[in-house]
């Protein structure tokens, strides 16, 4: 016996839904959740549009965006992998634990196939998102268009991205 | 889980339509789904089909955009393009596979 044909919703019928993601952080463990979240909706046909903010800046300057670290000093959720051990804060700013942390960290999402971050903002981009960087945070960081990835589609100020993502949803992240 | 008939053959899929029998699929059923979401098929969306059933062969699970690209070779834009949207859950609804489980 059989029944009529189940077809996916693919959302033939545009909704219109639309993201921006306000990537503020340039640490490499808070550069990933808007990456992740974006690439994500990208995938289910949102449009999306990614601003980077003060120390986001990072993860779009050429000459920055290969090297953000991860620090596990003033994290205290971080365990050491797959148990419930913590390393005491206090031993945290020693020399070389940043290093190794983000040594870690790379490596568990290298296992994971998760692209490094410029990587990662390349494949967003080629999904069909698009990325902003912020009038202010360039000033501040003495950084000109040209310092910036070549897929930034420019700098624009606190209004333009509130004009910009009009009916959008928003993440802060 | 519901029996449907797809191209005179009854298949066997989830609620959302999604096939759940790997060997239930052919190139002829691939069509029709195809045809449902508004895709036709060329030679390039058939390579891309064919890599994706392989590769759920060997990796027990559907393969993500990214996966598609890197060890598939197929640009995600070129993904986009061939599966406009939604290009993950379209190749794998096409090619007869679970909705893809990874986040990237």
């Amino acid at each position: 016996m059989t029944t009529p044909a189940i077809v996916p919703n693919f959302g033939a019928e545009d909704t219109g839904r639309k993201l921006a993601i306000i990537c503020s952080k340039g640490n490499l463990d808070m550069a990933y959740p808007g990456l992740i979240l974006g690439n994500a909706a990208l995938g289910e046909g949102i449009e999306t549009h990614l601003f980077f903010t003060f120390w986001g800046f990072d993860m779009i300057i050429k000459s920055r965006m290969n090297d953000l670290q991860f620090s596990p000093a003033g994290n205290t959720a971080m365990h050491l992998p797959g148990t419930d051990a913590h390393i005491p804060q206090s031993v945290m700013p020693v020399p070389g634990m940043t290093a190794m942390a983000t040594h870690m960290l790379k490596k568990q999402l290298e296992d994971l196939n998760i692209p490094e971050v410029p990587d990662f903002l390349e494949q967003i981009v080629a999904a069909g998102g698009h990325l902003w960087a912020c009038r202010l945070s360039a000033d501040m960081n003495k950084v000109e268009e040209t310092d910036l990835r070549d897929d930034v589609e420019g700098i624009i100020s606190a209004s333009d991205f509130i004009e910009m993502t009009e009916g959008a949803q928003l993440l802060f992240i | 889980m519901p029996t449907i008939e797809i191209a005179s053959k009854p298949v066997t899929v989830n609620d959302e339509g999604f096939m759940t029998v790997y060997d239930e699929w052919s190139e002829e059923i691939a069509t029709v789904l195809a045809a449902q979401v508004e895709i036709e098929l060329t030679p390039r969306h058939w390579e891309v089909i064919h890599f994706l059933r392989e590769d759920f062969k060997k990796e027990g699970e559907s393969s993500t955009s990214r996966h598609t690209q890197t060890v598939g070779g197929f640009p995600i834009k070129e993904q986009f393009e061939l599966f406009p949207k939604k290009p993950a859950k379209k190749m794998s609804y096409i090619a007869g596979l679970p909705k893809p489980k990874g986040c990237v």
